[in-house]
């Protein structure tokens, strides 16, 4: 499964809620406001360090740079559109909206 | 494979509308076929050919039916587009008007449904 | 139609303060009525859509409950709630609304909780999922 997720985890439970769904070997994809789970040091970063125990974690990389984020968490991979496919290729996905 | 797009909300409120665009173009790059691309909720505002942003903005109408003209399938939810006003008056070229059933089945016909909304 | 696509909706928002939720409805009764395979999943906010003794009169919006109610009669019968969702609300199997009866008992039926690992489970058999 690709979960791909699009809320700030500052001001939305969806990636809290979205963990207790992903089983190992699924991808979560950050896009849009997603982006922002994404990043060093805030209060949010423990849920991806903890996404990244069982499975990978891609944050869509035009989103990043749209909002000057670049200290990322360890081990979290970049993704373009073409990435995106791919990863649409070989899963089913649900959007965490 | 192929593909089918559900679009959620507006265009310019709401991301899900560019972030659903660069992924289309990334699937046609990569040699996939889209089967459609279906406007629900307020994603049925992403087609209106009232729209006229400045000149300096992209144009997503105008985006979305430059991608009707190679051939995909845009089709704009009419129970969401009556309420919201939307008739086939106000739509952009290689665009229409069709029920939800046009939505079962293009997933019917495609190997995998994507969803961009808020 | 054991070779039907499995299609999954999934509602997450909470009623009323949008319409998502009401135009959700609208596809799970189409995609049911064109032979696909269709769960249909009540996560987070979600759940708040299936309480019962809610009442729109006073806000002037026409409210979905009755639509609730027919679910199985339009053939939305495998119908799921999230029990940690419904736990974080303070609410219990008895505060969701019935979604048809039992065509043998005639018994009504309220929608199965299930537990987060069952529904990642059950994600994970479908070929499309719509977040609606």
């Amino acid at each position: 499964m690709l979960h791909t997720l699009n809320k700030s985890p500052f001001s939305h439970t969806s990636l809290e809620n979205c963990l207790r769904f992903i089983k190992p070997d699924d991808v979560l994809l950050l896009l849009e406001d997603g982006v922002y789970a994404a990043t060093r040091g805030t209060s949010r970063s423990h849920l991806i360090e903890q996404a990244l125990q069982n499975g990978h974690v891609f944050a869509m990389q035009a989103d990043l740079k749209a909002r000057g984020l670049t200290d990322l968490i360890d081990g979290v991979q970049l993704a373009d559109y073409d990435k995106f496919v791919e990863l649409l290729e070989q899963h089913s996905s649900h959007a965490w909206r | 494979m192929k593909f089918t797009l559900l679009i959620l909300d507006g265009p310019y409120n709401h991301a899900a509308s560019d972030s659903a665009y660069q992924t289309a173009q990334a699937m046609l790059r990569r040699g996939h076929d889209i089967r459609g691309v279906f406007f629900y909720h307020d994603g049925v505002y992403n087609v209106s050919n009232a729209s006229d942003p400045p000149q300096d903005d992209r144009n997503i109408p105008q985006r979305w039916s430059a991608l009707g003209a190679q051939n995909i399938d845009m089709v704009v939810c009419i129970a969401a587009a009556k309420r919201r006003g939307i008739t086939n008056e106000l739509l952009v070229p290689n665009t229409r008007i069709s029920g939800l059933g046009q939505l079962a089945t293009m997933i019917i016909e495609s190997d995998r449904l994507v969803v961009f909304g808020d | 139609m054991s070779d039907a696509k499995k299609v999954m909706i999934t509602v997450r928002k909470p009623p009323h303060g949008s319409i998502y939720v009401h135009e959700a409805i609208e596809v799970m009764f189409i995609v049911a009525s064109f032979g696909l395979d269709l769960s249909v999943v009540f996560i987070d906010d979600g759940v708040l859509a299936l309480k019962t003794g809610q009442d729109t009169k006073e806000l002037g919006i026409k409210g979905f409950m009755a639509s609730i109610g027919a679910f199985m009669d339009f053939e939305v019968t495998k119908v799921y709630v999230d029990r940690q969702s419904l736990e974080d609300r303070n609410m219990s199997e008895a505060d969701l609304a019935f979604i048809g009866e039992d065509e043998t008992t005639e018994q009504p039926v309220r929608p199965t909780i299930l537990d987060s690992s069952a529904i990642a489970a059950l994600m994970a058999e479908q070929q499309s999922l719509m977040a609606l």
